[in-house]
């Protein structure tokens, strides 16, 4: 498990976010997400508009997005439903956080197949940058979260930053990246020792036949 | 009706019956947690696993199994003994083995079931699960390492009280039942999801560490802090009433209970008259019973007496009373305290007709200048079962409060009573069970009860099985003391203008004293509260848990509760005091026990004499004004200090200062 979120001062986030609304773009956004839903049952569209609200939070405060208590009370007041059940929506996914994050939500995979292929050693080249997990850097560049599975073993080991997968890492890949991202460069998304997708790595191990063109192997059998 | 064999027995279930029902109906036991009868089907603890065949080859969850045509249903082959085991064994891996110090020990349904389907072992050695412990208000005492996840709280929360404040967040092992940013919940039925936690999870603060169940008396009473008239279960230990618990009762209470029910017992144990007074040069002394009978005596009222009955007075007391005053040739009886004087000459025009569980049929409510949630909560979960099982609309007059469902109000001015609205009168035309639920705050308003019977004739309201004319009283004791003749013509008031020279005040708490300043007061009462502090004479009587007595709810059923300890000091049973008080005056009443009462009392009232719902014959008065004007009024100013048991309960007072009046000054200096 990530280490729980502690939710930050109650009186302070009230003050600072209790007139939270939609941008104009955002509203359409969110109307367009109720729309898909049976009226009466737009309660539906929750996670669609909590995903939305803590974007436009994240546009305001140029992070990747949180969802402070108000935030999730003005979403729930949105689609008309009680505060609690939202909360309890927010609580459940890893998707929405419920603290502040730096501006790169760096979300290291330390699941089996990730940590056979060395997850540990992009953990550490994370935290001798200076991150901790579940903590934001000081100049609100980086948050550090492990989680589990995020469905790219075939890449392993692979880390999510804010929207993107980077994949096939290694100690000086990953310190290469962070810096990068830190000094604002553009980094191709993806496997990063140059892979298609998820195909074999040096090349095809069988199937050679197949590689130039289709070819049928069920006379060779 | 499909036929279903359980472990060999074949029976048939009703249609749309679950597995675990059909092992119920073959008197099978099924272990669970999670499935509550009264709350939806969640099939989360897995306790209720049973073999079903046809089926996939393992234990399925009976709970959540519709019953089907020809199945076979096993609850006690292997398989459904080593998966209870194992469900079992997973549930107490995080769940603290502090039995000794937990208060559902003894009463706990995971002690009782790990006893009888566990394994008596475990194989987990890693380290428990903690869970830091959530403020839930007043009323409910957490300790969530113990919780299982069963979601019953919060499913009750949500579907019986209205009130989304309790949830689960996280998920998995990290998840947590909590109130809303674990704030108090804000629910006068709060106290429910004590009962039914199935751990020791969700505990009664204010009985926290008082007892153990097995220590405790335990006596079947009525409970008299609203009319509704729940059946509860008295536990008490010595000359102390410890906890006050719903017992289930399907007509009245289903097997619920306010928090004013269950914690205002509290207030048994404080500012309790135990000893007769007499008011000596302008101040109350304590005096003995001779003394204070002396002193009524000396005032040699003649026929110049008057009664008047407080809102938690049995009908055995009022009845004393009556044939006390009637030896002295007076009939002035009054039961309605705060002034009321509506029009009595039919019972059924000033009864819940639909009665309690009946109104959970009414496809149209209308309220009139009621706030049902505290005036008669748990009528008011019956109307939101209806509301909420969409077959219900509700409308409202007079002042707006939150029902926990939607009520469309009309307006808060009375008039609109005789001139509805269109969209509610549209809908009580098409209605097929209409019904009108009119406060106590509408009894007040002239022509309030004239227009609601106009408009009761109007909408047909009664017709063949169905009445749906309802007046929701508040006091415990109003439908018996009317049933007994304590409405005297014009209230109050007119009773006030004979100037009457003694005045028998039976726990009359709420009622305006002032009107009384030449009479000499004698309050036979248990609470030094309004009544004591105006009084003359003070006899002190017993509360409810203290007498046997007859109530009669509001849908007019009469019930007995029993005594369930001894009044405190010299206080007596009311009945008793009247009897030997009869003696004093000259004026013997004709009864030497408490039994002899009843039987004298059945003879002349003989509906009081069996237990049961009454039915009183629909013949409203035809000639009552029926121009109400001005606004609505809500008689409850205050849910948790309705009464002086209540007002003396310092689990109310906590109540009132939490969950009513959090803004106020105090509580945030007391913080």
């Amino acid at each position: 498990m990530a280490e729980a979120p502690n939710i930050p001062d109650e009186i302070e986030t009230r003050a600072k976010w209790g007139d939270f609304a939609f941008t104009p773009d955002n509203e359409k956004l969110a109307k367009w997400q109720i729309a898909k839903y049976p009226a009466g049952r737009q309660k539906s569209a929750v996670m669609a508009l909590l995903d939305l609200a803590q974007r436009q939070v994240g546009a305001d405060t140029k992070t990747q997005g949180w969802l402070p208590v108000p935030v999730i009370e003005y979403v729930a007041a949105y689609l008309d439903m009680s505060y609690m059940r939202a909360y309890e929506v927010a609580t459940f996914y890893t998707m929405y956080n419920l603290a502040p994050v730096g501006r790169y939500h760096v979300q290291v995979c330390g699941t089996t197949p990730c940590m056979l292929r060395g997850s540990d050693d992009v953990m550490a080249a994370c935290k001798n940058k200076g991150m901790a997990k579940g903590k934001s850097t000081p100049d609100g560049l980086f948050t550090l979260t492990e989680v589990e599975c995020m469905g790219n073993c075939s890449n392993a080991p692979m880390v999510q930053i804010n929207d993107d997968n980077y994949e096939d890492l290694d100690y000086d890949i990953m310190t290469r990246i962070l810096e990068d991202l830190a000094a604002g460069k553009e980094i191709p998304v993806g496997s990063q020792i140059g892979r298609k997708t998820s195909e074999a790595e040096g090349g095809p191990t069988n199937l050679h036949a197949m590689v130039e063109e289709n070819h049928d192997y069920r006379g060779e059998w | 009706m499909p036929k279903v064999t359980v472990d060999g027995i074949e029976i048939e279930v009703p249609q749309g019956a679950t597995v675990l029902q059909a092992a119920e109906l073959a008197g099978k036991e099924i272990p669970r947690f999670c499935y509550h009868e009264r709350l939806s089907i969640a099939g989360n603890c897995r306790m209720c696993l049973v073999e079903v065949k046809p089926g996939p080859p393992k234990p399925q969850a009976s709970c959540a199994l519709p019953a089907a045509e020809g199945q076979e249903i096993r609850t006690d082959s292997e398989m459904v003994k080593k998966a209870r085991e194992g469900v079992m064994e997973f549930l107490l891996i995080n769940h603290p083995l502090d039995c000794p110090i937990c208060d559902q020990g003894g009463e706990c349904d995971l002690q009782d079931q790990a006893m009888a389907y566990g394994k008596g072992g475990s194989r987990y050695e890693e380290n428990k699960r903690a869970v830091t412990e959530k403020y839930m208000g007043p009323i409910v005492k957490t300790s969530m390492t113990r919780c299982i996840h069963c979601t019953r709280c919060v499913r009750f929360a949500e579907e019986v009280a209205g009130v989304e404040e309790i949830g689960a967040i996280g998920r998995g092992e990290g998840m947590e039942i909590t109130s809303y940013l674990e704030g108090a919940v804000h629910s006068e039925l709060s106290g429910n999801v004590v009962d039914l936690c199935p751990v020791g999870a969700l505990t009664s603060k204010p009985y926290a560490f008082e007892a153990r169940p097995w220590e405790l008396t335990k006596t079947l009473g009525i409970d008299v802090m609203d009319a509704v008239g729940t059946n509860i279960r008295i536990d008490s230990r010595g000359r102390e009433v410890l906890r006050a618990l719903p017992r289930v009762n399907d007509d009245v209470n289903e097997e619920w209970a306010t928090d004013k029910t269950r914690h205002a017992i509290d207030g048994l144990m404080k500012r309790r008259l135990d000893k007769p007074y007499v008011r000596k040069n302008g101040k109350l002394e304590e005096a003995s019973w001779n003394e204070a009978f002396q002193a009524i005596a000396d005032v040699k009222a003649g026929s110049s007496v008057a009664a008047i009955a407080g809102d938690l007075v049995d009908c055995e007391t009022m009845y004393a009373a009556k044939k006390l005053l009637k030896s002295m040739k007076s009939e002035m009886l009054e039961g309605r305290q705060t002034g009321l004087s509506y029009d009595v000459s039919n019972l059924a025009a000033v009864n819940f007709n639909t009665t309690i569980a009946g109104i959970e049929d009414a496809d149209v409510i209308l309220l009139v200048s009621t706030n049902p949630r505290w005036e008669a909560s748990l009528v008011n979960t019956r109307i939101r079962k209806a509301v909420r099982q969409g077959h219900a609309k509700a409308f409202g007059i007079g002042p707006e409060a939150d029902q926990t469902y939607p009520v469309e109000w009309l307006g808060d001015d009375m008039g609109l009573l005789a001139k509805l609205p269109k969209a509610a009168a549209d809908a009580l035309k098409d209605a097929e069970r209409p019904a009108i639920i009119l406060g106590g705050g509408a009894l007040s308003i002239e022509g309030a009860h004239g227009a609601a019977l106009k408009l009761a004739d109007k909408y047909k309201l009664v017709r063949d099985g169905w009445n749906g004319f309802n007046v929701l009283h508040i006091g415990a004791s109003r439908t018996g003391g009317l049933m007994l003749g304590y409405a005297h013509d014009g209230g109050i008031k007119a009773i006030a203008e004979t100037k009457p020279k003694l005045l028998f005040a039976l726990g009359a708490d709420e009622m305006d004293y002032g009107l009384f300043k030449d009479s000499f007061k004698v309050f036979i009462g248990h609470h030094g509260d309004a009544g004591a502090h105006a009084a003359d004479v003070i006899l002190p009587g017993a509360a409810y848990t203290e007498k046997d007595g007859t109530y009669v709810n509001l849908e007019g059923r009469v019930q007995r509760s029993n005594k369930a300890i001894f009044a405190p000091g010299d206080a007596r049973e009311d009945w008793s005091i009247l009897r030997a008080l009869s003696d004093v005056l000259g004026k013997t009443l004709p009864f030497d026990s408490f039994e002899e009462l009843r039987v004298k009392m059945a003879k002349d009232h003989p509906e009081l004499g069996t237990e049961g719902l009454v039915t009183f014959d629909w013949a409203p008065p035809k000639d009552l004004p029926g121009a109400p004007k001005g606004q609505g009024v809500h008689p409850i100013k205050d849910f948790y200090l309705t009464n002086c048991i209540a007002r003396a309960s310092g689990t109310m007072q906590r109540c009132s200062a939490e969950l009513l009046h959090a803004d106020d000054e105090m509580m945030e200096a007391a913080e």
